[in-house]
């Protein structure tokens, strides 16, 4: 795949393919409209150009650069919309009064698109129409994957992913991977179960730095006495496809995952501390049935929060301040909230919180697949800083969150900031702290 | 037919007709586009989708105070604007007359004194709005035709408006004749021409905003969130 990229100080764009530019803006077009439903409509439509989303964005707030304004990050999107569905359409077109996307728009847009939209929706939040734009984010991924302009390390985990059903690991190494971590952690990870009542899934790094969650996991499980089980079938959550904007890839990921439940008789389809997987299985699976999965699919820290509140698990009180990052896909597009902050009393913390946590949380910088894009970590880096200043104000003694990516993210910034904080995962302070 | 009377007959029922006609198209266009229905289950205690649209309309009115002055700014300049506005068309005298020639409908006017403040505070957030939108380097990246012109065509009518205002409402009212019949027309033509944009521009907020937010807070309120 080849990836022309542009030269000087601004941000290469990738392209992977060898279909002409025509073919490209064919491509995105045809994906764009195909997204164009009533919700794109009244949100492209009622846009005011207030500019108010900069305010809530990080990369804006981290760079005061105004392209990083998150309505601008649509503007191929929204002409696309004017020309081709719009109430105007027709006269639009006839009179020239919105330019055309060209494909050297689309290059352009890449890095705003993709390095500069973690799909966090914070703007969703401060946008007096009520825009969600990380949702028409998504849909211009969508067209941005057909196109064949997404960044190379994304298009290359894609690749991955269609061959291996995980960008971690091929589904055959599943078995060796999970044996290693129990015998490293001294649990046992059952693997291929013919049935099982969960089957557990992982995000990729469990499958590699962050095998504890694994391990954590599984001490948890058998603590309530739950029978489940990891199964080839489906076992990375994270959906690669869902953030690169690859439909096919995320439908087949999702259905991985819910059919093996399916096969194994699993009612529940348990999902790890990751973001993007529960934004993908929990309010995306459906898209791909028809209806309502067959399973009920659940988030690492709504699962904890269930056991913990019906007694299934007891858990020692720690004690001291602690303050949470609320990930984004999990919280202010999820809904869990109050889930993890229930787990957080349950374990004795004094919460102190950020500045901005809950709906209103700032993202941690690397969502929507920017944590593997390194062609973004400078734009990551800046971001950081706000988090950083923002922890160090509450003065808490813990930074937990409870989505592995997110932990990544801040890892990565801390160890390029020299900061000398932990953050911490949810679950694993959970299975730590197992009470007798 | 001198310009006034062309402003007050055929012009103005022209633009009226452009006006609710291209409204009214715009908006069953919008809603006619395909309908892609969110089949996940549920949140567990989640309100109802029409319970969450109308608490995401209503939590729209104010930016939470994590935005900062910026947000605050801005919005309270569109609440001086949209409020001015209505009152200055809805509750002064002239104008009520206006509609009643029109409709039949007539409700008491607000005294002179409010109509200059609420005028004055309009054109004022006007000017504001303005000059954030040439100065401020977010809204200079983002601002296109469309800002412009609507711009434009609100503040006309205003300005020519406070053109024609030559003494106490009652008097102009009990005049036996139209005082400065020409000004007057420009008045007339000047909201015409608004009413003829509105259902192109952004101006259309005023309709849409509702359905934006409804479709925001069904999405939302459905994955339990309260945004």
């Amino acid at each position: 795949m080849n990836a022309p990229a542009a030269k000087g100080s601004t941000p290469a764009f990738d392209q992977q393919g060898t279909q002409s530019d025509s073919a490209r803006l064919d491509a995105a077009m045809t994906s764009f409209v195909s997204d164009f439903g009533i919700t794109v409509g009244l949100h492209l439509e009622s846009c005011v150009r207030c500019g108010l989303c900069a305010q809530a964005c990080h990369f804006y707030l981290a760079t005061g650069e105004p392209r990083y304004t998150p309505i601008h990050k649509l503007d191929p999107f929204r002409r696309a919309y004017q020309r081709q569905a719009s109430p105007y359409a027709p006269l639009v077109r006839a009179l020239g009064l919105v330019r055309a996307p060209t494909v050297a728009d689309l290059q352009q847009w890449q890095e705003l698109i993709y390095d500069a939209c973690t799909m966090c929706g914070r703007c969703t939040t401060v946008c007096p129409m009520g825009i969600d734009i990380a949702e028409l984010i998504r849909d211009a991924r969508h067209g941005m994957f057909k196109a064949g302009l997404i960044p190379e390390r994304l298009a290359l985990m894609d690749r991955t992913a269609r061959q291996w059903g995980s960008p971690a690991t091929p589904a055959e190494d599943l078995p060796d991977i999970l044996a290693e971590v129990s015998a490293e952690h001294g649990v046992t990870i059952p693997c291929d179960l013919a049935a099982a009542d969960i089957l557990v899934t992982a995000a990729p790094a469990e499958l590699g730095d962050h095998t504890k969650a694994l391990a954590d996991a599984a001490r948890i499980l058998d603590r309530i006495g739950a029978k489940w089980t990891m199964h080839q079938g489906g076992f990375d959550a994270s959906n690669v496809g869902f953030n690169n904007g690859d439909l096919e890839l995320q439908e087949r990921l999702t259905r991985a995952l819910i059919d093996t439940a399916v096969r194994i008789g699993a009612q529940t389809v348990l999902l790890p501390e990751c973001g993007h997987a529960y934004g993908a299985a929990r309010w995306e699976a459906a898209r791909w049935y028809g209806q309502a999965p067959p399973v009920r699919v659940i988030h690492m820290t709504e699962f904890l929060d269930e056991v913990i509140a019906d007694g299934r698990l007891a858990v020692r009180r720690i004690g001291g301040t602690a303050t949470f990052h609320d990930p984004c896909q999990i919280v202010r597009r999820g809904g869990l909230e109050a889930a993890a902050r229930r787990v957080l009393a349950a374990l004795g913390f004094e919460l102190r919180e950020l500045a901005a946590h809950g709906v209103t949380g700032l993202c941690c910088g690397g969502g929507g697949g920017v944590v593997s894009n390194q062609r973004a970590a400078p734009l990551r880096q800046k971001v950081f800083e706000i988090k950083k200043a923002q922890v160090e104000a509450t003065g808490a003694e813990r930074f937990i969150t409870s989505c592995g990516q997110c932990r990544i993210t801040l890892e990565m910034g801390a160890k390029h900031a020299h900061w000398n904080r932990k953050t911490e995962s949810l679950l694993e302070l959970v299975a730590d702290n197992l009470a007798d | 037919m001198d310009l006034l009377e062309l402003a007050r007959g055929p012009l103005l029922t022209l633009a009226l007709a452009i006006f609710a006609a291209g409204t009214l198209w715009r908006l069953v266009a919008v809603l006619r586009l395909p309908r892609m229905p969110d089949l996940s289950p549920a949140r567990s205690g989640a309100p109802r989708p029409l319970a969450g649209a109308a608490r995401a309309i209503v939590r729209g009115m104010w930016p939470r105070r994590e935005f900062g002055q910026a947000a605050m700014v801005t919005t309270f300049n569109g609440y001086v604007f949209h409020i001015g506005l209505a009152l200055v068309f809805l509750g002064y005298a002239p104008h009520i007359a206006f509609i009643r020639r029109i409709t039949g409908l007539s409700w008491p006017a607000l005294p002179d004194p409010v109509m200059v403040l609420a005028a004055g505070a309009t054109l004022i957030s006007l000017l504001l709005a303005l000059w954030m939108r040439i100065t401020d380097p977010v809204l200079q990246q983002i601002s296109g035709a469309d800002d412009w012109i609507s711009w434009t065509v609100t503040f006309l009518p205003l300005v020519t408006g406070m053109a024609v205002v030559a003494g106490p409402s009652a008097a102009l009212l009990s005049s036996d004749h139209v005082v400065f019949r020409g000004p007057l027309a420009v008045h007339l033509l000047t909201l015409e021409l608004l009413l003829v944009w509105f259902p192109f521009g952004k101006l259309m907020h005023a309709v849409l905003f509702a359905f934006s937010r409804a479709a925001t807070g069904m999405r939302f309120s459905h994955r339990g969130v309260e945004l």
